[in-house]
């Protein structure tokens, strides 16, 4: 039965797939596929290099440091860190006492609601609180910031590249692709998925930010350490997830020799 | 049964003597997994993946457990759960990636142990039952890791559940009636992520026990060869331990270092950004792919691109990914040559590795944009797949001069077999 029916089975599926393929083939010469301004003007992120990188790669403290004061000054009047707490801020090298003065002057307030009175009120922030959540009246959504260069590929680099891509539409894309104007209140970038994007360019001049370690505050340097920054909010753990490889590793190969000489010892008069 | 020449459990002490007696479990091990279980001496390091299968589902139990105990399966908390376990759980990043990646080193060395079996048709006569086993372990497998994706209800979470579950829906008459019931809505939402845990957590002990069917199913003729060539004398064999304990003891390690590098340097690599985003009904993902491992099976899924007669593009995609795995219950009937190793039959070696190709073409496929020449490309390597396993297995078993097979398993390693030679029944010769 199965010897009958199988090869029968097999000649329908082929038979149907060549239908499937005829009229793709059909259709792919009749009407190719339209170019569209995203698949010819959409740039893959840059060659960014972080402290990171890499697996002997480490997180910059200092740098950390100047990333967490640029999303501070610049992207936390829109964007969300929902994920981290203050408290974290202690992995980029801020004593106790400073955690505690920046959670506690931090601008927007914890939301507190009392049960009994149905009051709502806010207070200041703790070093226990996560960042409070941003709420963004205007054009756009702008997205949580804790996970975004590892919701993205190659994120670190493509957080860069989309800070420091901002440019006039070119006059190349417009003539070929008269539709795809930008439209108003959005903002052309090569660097972002649809080519336009609502937020308008951050980083807007060197010096919009005063480090405090005295490193110039160019817009490429705010743009490098803001996604370094970025990237320890997506994995605060990697410096530890990394240490904790290389002794893994370390130990695995040392077991992996003497299981291979135990192998080889009880194997000895069998071969 | 086993080999008349295999060695006997003795209670070594007082103890394992009493215990011996009222419930023989020391015993049972011994003549499972200890010396007591007599196999082929000539295993060759494709024969390690099924201890190293059953090693990741023991991992993934265990880390699942614990990631069960620090995650909320609902709708409104799962995401912020899962970072809740990657950023202040202790460990917990360790723990969800492992599980994360574990699911892919299962999967790498399940399709290790199934190719395998291809090569050296270990579904033949006597272990069709082991091999029907394996089938339904794999399938077991399948639903366990898509449910398992969704649980962490990011973008890709969602619109992948939207997209297998919608797949029932292309099934005539009953189909979006048993989509809902499926969902418990019209769209995966809370009722979906419980009843996805629920079954995520129950499946797996389901597929320890199919496991140990599939043992135990194994140790009735013993174990394959690659020679193909059964067992004559005890010269053929070795007791599992400590030859094969030691063995698989060198493999765990080579396993465990490729898997622990994935792990700690790059254990994002296997997984899609987008599932780093939450969940959202209002935004489709610009490209909703599948893990890597139904990559092949998604391809199949997406190759059917116009109606055929009355039967709507959809449904046969649906059930030509689903016949894609289902003809493999049928391989040992639609493989009828006699000789079971791929290393004496030429011709069908070579459609083996054809067949190799095929499906890595299909998972490259699978993985890319459902555009041209992408779906083009799928479809002939669909049509190569059903072919193979449905035309070309059966042909070739009837028309191929299969090479002389080795006397026995020790002539094919030691080059001669006195022993074998002394017992030697010519007409068995």
């Amino acid at each position: 039965m199965v010897r009958l029916f199988g090869p029968l089975v097999g000649l329908f599926f082929a038979v149907a797939l060549l239908w499937s393929f005829g009229n793709g083939a059909y259709t792919a010469i009749k009407e190719p596929a339209a170019a569209t301004a995203e698949h010819e003007f959409h740039l893959h992120p840059k060659e960014v290099k972080f402290a990171s990188d890499g697996a002997f790669g480490k997180f910059d403290k200092q740098q950390l440091q100047r990333g967490f004061q640029v999303y501070k000054e610049v992207c936390s009047t829109c964007h969300s860190l929902k994920h981290v707490a203050f408290r974290d801020l202690a992995a980029l090298g801020y004593s106790e006492a400073e955690v505690k003065a920046i959670a506690k002057e931090w601008g927007a307030k914890q939301p507190t609601f009392d049960p009994k009175s149905g009051e709502r009120g806010e207070r200041d922030n703790i070093p226990s609180d996560y960042f409070p959540v941003v709420y963004y009246a205007g054009q756009g959504v702008p997205p949580d910031l804790s996970l975004i260069t590892k919701a993205r590929h190659d994120g670190g680099a493509y957080v860069h590249s989309l800070l420091t891509g901002y440019q006039e539409q070119p006059a190349e894309l417009l003539k070929k692709f008269p539709d795809a104007k930008t439209p108003d209140g959005l903002y052309y970038n090569p660097y972002f998925a649809n080519l336009n994007l609502a937020m308008p360019a951050p980083l807007s001049g060197d010096g919009q930010v005063t480090y405090a370690d005295g490193t110039k505050a160019t817009v490429d340097q705010m743009a490098t350490d803001v996604s370094a920054f970025l990237i320890w909010t997506a994995e605060p753990k990697m410096d530890k997830r990394k240490q904790t490889g290389w002794a893994v590793l370390g130990f695995l190969l040392f077991a992996t020799v003497l299981a291979y000489l135990a192998k080889k010892n009880v194997w000895a008069d069998k071969h | 049964m086993s080999f008349p020449w295999a060695n006997e459990y003795k209670p070594a002490n007082g103890l394992t003597q009493w215990l011996d007696e009222k419930l023989p479990l020391p015993r049972f091990v011994y003549n499972a997994v200890g010396a007591g279980y007599p196999v082929p001496r000539n295993l060759n390091y494709m024969w390690n993946f099924g201890v190293l299968a059953g090693f990741c589902l023991v991992l993934q139990i265990v880390t699942g457990v614990i990631l069960a105990m620090h995650y909320a399966a609902n709708a409104g908390v799962a995401f912020d759960s899962v970072e809740h376990i990657m950023r202040d759980v202790n460990w917990g990043w360790m723990l969800r990636y492992a599980h994360a990646n574990g699911a892919s080193a299962f999967f790498v060395v399940v399709y290790l142990h199934i190719f395998r079996g291809f090569f050296y048709s270990s579904y033949k006569a006597p272990r069709e039952m082991i091999w029907l086993l394996g089938v339904v372990i794999f399938l077991l497998m399948m639903a366990t890791a898509f449910m398992g994706y969704v649980l962490p209800w990011g973008q890709m979470s969602f619109w992948g559940a939207k997209v297998i579950t919608g797949l029932f829906g292309a099934i005539p008459v009953v189909g979006e009636p048993l989509q809902v019931w499926l969902l418990g809505g019209y769209a995966p939402d809370n009722a979906a992520l419980n009843r996805f845990f629920s079954l995520h957590f129950l499946l797996p002990f389901v597929i320890a026990g199919v496991i140990i069917l599939h043992i135990w199913a194994l140790h009735i003729p013993g174990s394959s060869n690659p020679t193909g060539v059964e067992v004559k004398t005890e010269s053929d064999t070795v007791p599992f331990h400590p030859y094969y304990t030691a063995k698989d003891g060198f493999g765990l390690g080579i396993f465990l270092l490729i898997y622990c590098a994935v792990l700690f340097f790059a254990p994002n690599m296997l997984g899609h950004p987008d599932n780093y985003i939450p969940a959202n009904p209002l935004s489709t993902p610009a490209h909703i792919v599948p893990e890597w491992y139904f990559w092949p099976f998604y391809a199949i899924l997406r190759a059917f691109t116009s109606d055929f007669f009355f039967i709507p593009a959809k449904l046969m995609g649906v059930l030509a990914m689903f016949s894609a795995i289902l003809v493999w219950f049928f391989l040992p009937w639609l493989d009828t040559s006699p000789v079971r190793s791929g290393h004496y039959r030429p011709l069908f070696r070579k459609f083996f590795w054809l067949l190799l190709i095929d499906v890595a073409v299909l998972g490259y496929c699978g993985g890319a944009p459902a555009a041209e020449p992408f779906v083009m490309i799928s479809q002939i390597a669909s049509m190569y797949y059903f072919l193979h396993f449905l035309v070309i297995l059966p042909l070739v078993s009837s028309i191929e001069k299969p090479e002389p097979l080795p006397f026995s398993i020790t002539e094919a390693v030691l080059g001669k077999d006195e022993s074998a030679v002394l017992n030697a029944n010519p007409a068995a010769a």
